[in-house]
């Protein structure tokens, strides 16, 4: 006779499922709808649970562990506030595709819809934000759903996978069984690119005279690094990324010619501008990389990667769509691109990267390095040699971001850690946190700046606890950098509410939390505090950089404007 | 372009919300939208009368595929279809009219459902056009009430949409 299945609660099954799935963390903070769970948790040693400070630090926690490991990012939170709290994070890892699932608890069934305490239709506030969700309503569906949640986010296209579970789903019982695998009628991924689309594809871009290879993040999410360093060194093409997917190609090698859009080099969005052909590879066509998309890549035929098939032609019209898995397309468009009798086009391809390298020597990235007030971009740039740049990086939103991108070469994939399309401050040092207990033995550093730092500065809290030395690269110019330098161009000068008044320490805050501050003001001090600060291996330490106030973000392509209309500088004008 | 979408979703809490929020957060157009259970009860059917270019009509079936509630969506507007709606409509027809209503109900192919002293009901079927044609039709200052399913649509021929 068939072994008998354990009776289990609800709450036994929930973190047994978490253990079946191979989950190791949880970021959480409990209330009273998950207390059932909490319980088990407390009884249980398999799986540890991270005590966040705030819900929303839980998600980006989650989310950066995610980003990477590429294992989806696991949350706990109660209901009611603990969800809302949770719906910035949310959003963030959807508008980026990062693999979370997020537990919400619930009332009790049978009081939901009668404004019960801490009642939120959590399924219908996240709805808008998620790839999926799912209300358990019913004990005997719960592992079921956990298993379907995990398979969701991660699968396709990832994303956030949000379940609401009511607490008497957490007290009732039934029998425990962890499906192993999934079938949904309504929910199949395309895996295989259509072989015929990709020959085709094959063709025309061994036709190329002024090729050009644009990559996002799906290539990083597609675990497709190597596929594409491949493809792009057989071909000798030109290659750029985007924000979301610098790594996916090594920054420091010859072909790489820097991010491309609204803050990209010269010559990668010059390059984009005059290519006849272009391939896009996991990327979306995100309106900060196209600029003005009646000026768009006027002369290329476009051939268009996606696992998405809703990103193909949703921004620009496409000629040969190819929608798989970028990691199976890759591989089949490489083989059809290596057995073709035509090779890349040698005698167009020099000429064309002459062009390019004339672009690159005007040096858009050049800045001033010889004053004595600190520029963010000197203080990234010692970073980067310092940590061999190796490190994992995360990093806020604003003006620091860009110059990380910039002046950060990440050489490997899931290393740059950054909310990229929805754009969330605060996301930086719950991230680094996450990275932290992902890898132990890693260097982290958020860099970030005095707004976006304090958005979720009670995680350094969690630091502690926690034991996750994360080194924090304050660029503190008392601006909201990127808003001030928006009303500087387009506002003429008036700061409205851009300038950060009554500013905490940061360093008597770093130390009330714990951990090690230190406030550096002079360039000729930027290494030396940067060195002590990286053999610290064990502390989390703030460092609180005084930087030049009136430092701009250059190029900058301005809305409306093309890639080749950039603005270089107050005194180059180019384009 | 008008666009008739026929749908298989999960007939699943919440599977609704999912397509209308899917319209109002990308900003796509909704004439109708009506949605019943089929043979199969774990499966619902949904009509939806849009209209856009057709970058835009492209754009919607994808983004209604992705939703993970939805099974099957297919655009009758490739096909050879049949499109069809009902309209209940009240009207004013006091003893004058009565004999003029009547007429215009046969017509149009209609029947009179329901009498008082002083209104018909009237039930009519149809495609969406006809329906206006009536209303048009009909003296203004007579209607009282109307009342429209949405449109259904279904492929002609042996062809059919499962899932």
């Amino acid at each position: 006779m068939a072994k008998k299945n354990e009776i289990l609660r609800g709450a036994e099954i929930f973190c047994r499922a978490l253990k079946d799935e191979g989950v190791k963390h949880v970021f959480g903070y409990p209330g009273g709808a998950v207390l059932h769970i909490y319980d088990e948790l407390y009884k249980q040693e398999d799986v540890d649970h991270i005590l966040v400070r705030h819900e929303q630090g839980a998600t980006h926690a989650a989310d950066g562990y995610a980003r990477a490991t590429g294992k989806p990012g696991v949350v706990l939170v109660t209901s009611g506030p603990g969800a809302t709290n949770a719906v910035t994070g949310i959003a963030t890892a959807y508008m980026d595709s990062i693999p979370l699932v997020v537990f919400t608890g619930q009332v009790p069934t049978n009081m939901i819809g009668n404004d019960a305490f801490q009642e939120v239709d959590s399924i219908g506030i996240t709805r808008p934000c998620v790839k999926h969700n799912f209300l358990v309503k019913d004990v005997n569906d719960l592992a079921a759903t956990i298993k379907k949640a995990f398979y969701v986010a991660t699968s396709g296209r990832p994303g956030p996978v949000v379940v609401d579970v009511p607490k008497d789903v957490t007290a009732d019982s039934c029998e425990y069984v962890y499906p192993k695998q999934v079938d949904m009628r309504s929910y199949r991924p395309v895996v295989k690119g259509h072989p015929g689309q990709i020959k085709k594809a094959a063709k025309l871009i061994l036709s190329a005279k002024k090729p050009m290879i644009y990559s996002g993040g799906g290539v990083i999410l597609g675990e497709a690094s190597q596929q594409l360093t491949e493809l792009a060194q057989y071909l000798g093409y030109p290659i750029t990324n985007t924000l979301m997917g610098l790594g996916a190609y090594p920054a420091t090698e010859k072909q790489f010619i820097g991010m491309l859009g609204m803050h990209g080099t010269y010559e990668a969005n010059m390059a984009m501008h005059h290519c006849d052909i272009l391939l896009a590879i996991g990327a979306r066509f995100d309106d900060r990389v196209t600029g003005d998309l009646e000026k768009f890549c006027p002369y290329a035929k476009i051939v268009h990667i996606d696992v998405d098939p809703s990103s193909i032609a949703k921004n620009v019209p496409v000629d040969i769509p190819i929608v798989g898995d970028v990691k199976h397309v890759l591989n089949d468009l490489i083989g059809f691109i290596k057995t073709d009798k035509a090779k890349p086009d040698k005698k167009a391809l020099e000429s064309w990267w002459k062009q390019i390298h004339e672009w690159a020597a005007i040096d858009c990235l050049k800045y001033d390095k010889s004053t004595s007030v600190i520029k963010p971009q000197y203080v990234i740039e010692k970073l980067y040699e310092l940590t061999g740049g190796d490190a994992y990086i995360t990093s806020d939103v604003g003006q620091h971001q860009m110059w990380a991108a910039q002046f950060y070469k990440f050489d490997k994939p899931r290393r740059w850690i950054n909310s990229g399309g929805l754009g969330t401050m605060g996301f930086g040092l719950p991230a680094a946190m996450g990275v932290k207990l992902a890898f132990p033995e890693e260097t982290v550093a958020c860099i970030t700046g005095e707004a976006s730092l304090v958005m979720c500065i009670q995680e350094l809290s969690t630091c502690l606890q926690y034991d996750t030395p994360i080194k924090i690269i304050n660029l503190n110019n008392r601006y909201m950098g990127m808003v001030r330098q928006w009303q500087e161009f387009f506002y003429s000068g008036r700061y409205s509410h851009s300038y950060m008044e009554a500013l905490p320490d940061f360093v008597k805050m770093a130390e009330s939390y714990g951990h090690v501050g230190v406030r550096i003001e002079k360039t000729s001090d930027v290494e030396a505090a940067l060195k002590e600060a990286l053999a610290m291996k064990d502390r989390t330490v703030m460092m609180d950089f005084v930087t030049d106030q009136t430092e701009n973000v250059y190029p900058m392509i301005a809305s409306g404007k093309g890639h080749h209309e950039m603005h270089l500088s107050p005194d180059r004008e180019l384009a | 372009m008008r666009h008739i979408l026929s749908l298989l979703l999960e007939n699943e809490a919440g599977a609704l919300s999912r397509v209308s929020g899917l319209f109002s957060a990308r900003a796509f157009n909704i004439e109708s939208l009506t949605v019943a259970p089929t043979e199969d009860p774990t499966i619902s059917r949904m009509t939806l009368v849009t209209s856009g270019s057709d970058a835009i009509i492209e754009q919607i079936t994808k983004q209604l595929n992705k939703l993970v509630d939805v099974v099957k969506v297919v655009d009758l507007n490739e096909y050879r279809h049949i499109e069809r709606e009902l309209m209940l409509i009240k009207v004013t027809a006091q003893k004058s009219e009565r004999d003029e209503i009547k007429r215009l109900v046969d017509i149009f192919r209609g029947r009179i459902i329901d009498v008082t002293e002083n209104t018909y009901t009237i039930e009519m079927t149809g495609p969406g056009e006809k329906l206006d044609a009536f209303i048009v039709a009909i003296d203004d200052s007579l209607i009282l009430e109307v009342v429209r399913s949405g449109v259904s649509g279904i492929s002609r021929g042996d062809k059919a949409i499962q899932s």
